[in-house]
């Protein structure tokens, strides 16, 4: 079977693990944190405010801020943006991720 | 003017021109610019130059052979040399992950601030710069018409699907259909099954029978018919089928994408009944072209038109002038054409603001691009009968969740007539994405063209960024 890696050669700098919802994954020094769901075959990492329905990175470049995502308990990060850095802990956001504020 | 904490070196001195975006049309301009002696700095949200259409993985990553995601990386890879010698020179200021967000004139007349978000939450600093001339090269990002099931994860914008195989070598599937319209589908269908992917179709709406009337821009243009003849090479050489007049009218599944419907077009895009077929998949790349990146421009009051494939773009003159004296502006933003008339109008534009003549060389090759793409954009623009896919129940607007017969009951009950109204009785485009991905879908809903966005901030700005602004700096320009 044929890769992406296979197809651009090398091999990355380093990698290591982050956490997301409880799952160690392993992320490649330079990847996104979207990037390293998708390796990860994780497609969907948030549920909408009204319906709850399962979103995840569609535009791939900052646009269209479906794929926020909460990083290191910080809400609303768009995942196809932020680099994922050692140590990270990434969770599922169910809705506007502030259900603290019970707003 | 306000310090900075990120950049402080910036703020020493006003720069000749600020080049805003770093793709092909930023970094030709900039380096072009620079070796006709002016002091340029460049800003642009990304790590690396190259913006959307020569983007690529981190050094990190280690790829060594990056060219085998690109169409002429040679065109990438001289600039970008040229770019580090003239920022080793002193020549360029280059600011990677700076987000500008509003361009405003400053106190001295003639010259102008431009402020930008640099770096990543939690970690995010303000920035100011001020210049004598801007440059804008935003770009555009793509074009979407919504229809049933496109919320489902493993539905992923075309470009998008690029954009992460590019920059992160990641597929989102295994088995992923591209559909949609315009010639971008071609290109990322080649680069999926590359990677590995298996593409059982490429679903295109328009019919490349459309391109008939245009036959002199495409003789014109021997290279792009090669570019073209490359990517139906690939498509063969991977056994991936182009359906014309298709188009995928649903996707499928329960938390992901399972399988598609597709259907057959009439000439206005409308499903043709009892043509509808499954394809299984486990992802959908979609996208129906795209559209300029305009939030800066406009807040600038900058001339707009209407371009051939439906989208709004900036009226340029042949110096690539926006209406506003000092603001220039090249590639995507003055409408869709592709890298290579990017590059070329980026080198126009740095003349012009360097106050050199524009080699004819140049303005030719503008012209032959420029109609080249107004046939493409022409034979790719949207036909009417597209809102026939949509289902009552179809969100329409993916942040605010609002689904089109919501949308309908206010054009046709309510009487909103327009994109803004629709909005202020449903919230469709008020969402996050402040209606970059409803926008064309809400406004041909409503019944009229796209109008010009107005956004006030091109991004998300932390509000003590805003709170720490001096009282004496112009406010933002309104919604």
């Amino acid at each position: 079977m044929r890769s992406p890696r296979e197809l651009v050669g090398g091999s990355p700098a380093a990698t290591y693990p982050i956490a997301f919802d409880g799952r160690e994954l392993p992320a490649q020094e330079g990847q996104t944190v979207a990037a390293v769901l998708w390796a990860a075959g994780i497609l969907a990492w948030r549920s909408t405010r009204q319906g709850g329905t399962p979103r995840g990175a569609f535009c791939g470049i900052g646009s269209c801020y479906d794929c926020l995502v909460t990083v290191n308990g910080r809400p609303n990060q768009r995942a196809c943006l932020v680099p994922a850095r050692p140590g990270d802990t990434v969770t599922t956001q169910e809705g506007t991720g502030h259900a603290d504020l019970a707003v | 003017m306000p310090t900075s904490p990120s950049d402080p070196a910036a703020l020493t001195a006003t720069t000749d021109l600020a080049v805003i975006g770093a793709g092909p049309a930023g970094l030709a301009a900039a380096v072009t610019a620079a070796r006709l002696g002016l002091r340029v700095t460049l800003l642009d949200t990304a790590e690396r130059p190259g913006g959307q259409y020569y983007r690529h993985p981190a050094a990190s990553l280690g790829a060594t052979r990056p060219e085998a995601l690109h169409h002429d990386w040679r065109a990438f890879t001289t600039r970008e040399a040229a770019l580090r010698a003239h920022e080793a020179a002193g020549r360029i200021t280059y600011l990677p992950r700076h987000h500008v967000w509003t361009v405003v004139p400053a106190d001295e007349p003639g010259t102008w601030t431009l402020h930008a978000v640099a770096g990543h939450a939690p970690d995010e600093t303000p920035t100011t710069l001020r210049t004598r001339r801007v440059l804008l090269a935003t770009g555009a990002y793509e074009r979407q018409l919504p229809f049933p099931g496109w919320t489902l994860p493993g539905v992923v914008g075309a470009g998008g699907a690029q954009a992460m195989l590019k920059n992160n070598l990641v597929l989102p599937g295994r088995r992923v259909v591209v559909a949609g319209s315009g010639p971008l589908l071609l290109a990322v269908a080649g680069s999926l099954a590359a990677a590995g992917a298996t593409v059982p179709a490429v679903v295109e709406a328009a019919s490349y029978t459309a391109y008939a009337p245009q036959t002199p821009a495409l003789l014109r243009n021997p290279a792009k018919l090669a570019e073209g003849a490359t990517y139906g090479g690939a498509l063969l050489r991977h056994g991936i089928r182009l359906l014309t007049r298709h188009a995928v009218t649903e996707a499928h599944g329960t938390t992901r994408v399972e399988a598609v419907t597709i259907a057959r077009l009439d000439k206005d895009w409308r499903p043709l009944p009892g043509t509808a077929r499954r394809i299984p998949c486990d992802a959908l790349a979609v996208g129906h072209g795209l559209v300029p990146q305009l939030e800066l421009a406009t807040g600038l009051g900058c001339a707009t038109l209407q371009a051939p494939d439906g989208t709004v773009a900036l009226e340029l003159d042949a110096a690539q002038r926006t209406s506003v004296p000092g603001i220039s502006s090249a590639g995507e933003t003055g409408g869709i054409g592709g890298a290579q008339l990017a590059l070329t109008e980026g080198e126009i534009a740095a003349h012009a603001i360097a106050g050199r003549p524009v080699p004819a060389a140049l303005t030719r090759r503008r012209a032959r691009l420029r109609a080249f793409a107004a046939a493409m954009a022409a034979a790719h623009r949207p036909g009417s009968g597209w809102t026939d896919w949509l289902r009552e129940e179809t969100d329409v607007c993916r942040c605010e969740e609002v689904p089109a017969g919501r949308i309908r009951e206010a054009a046709e009950e309510l009487g909103a007539r327009d994109a803004r109204t629709v909005k202020l009785l449903t919230r469709a485009g008020m969402g996050w994405c402040q209606g970059r991905m409803c926008g064309p879908a809400v406004a041909a809903l409503a019944g009229e063209a796209p109008a010009p966005d107005r956004r006030p901030f091109s991004c998300p700005v932390p509000l003590r960024h805003l709170a720490a602004l001096p009282p004496t700096e112009p406010a933002p320009p309104g919604p």
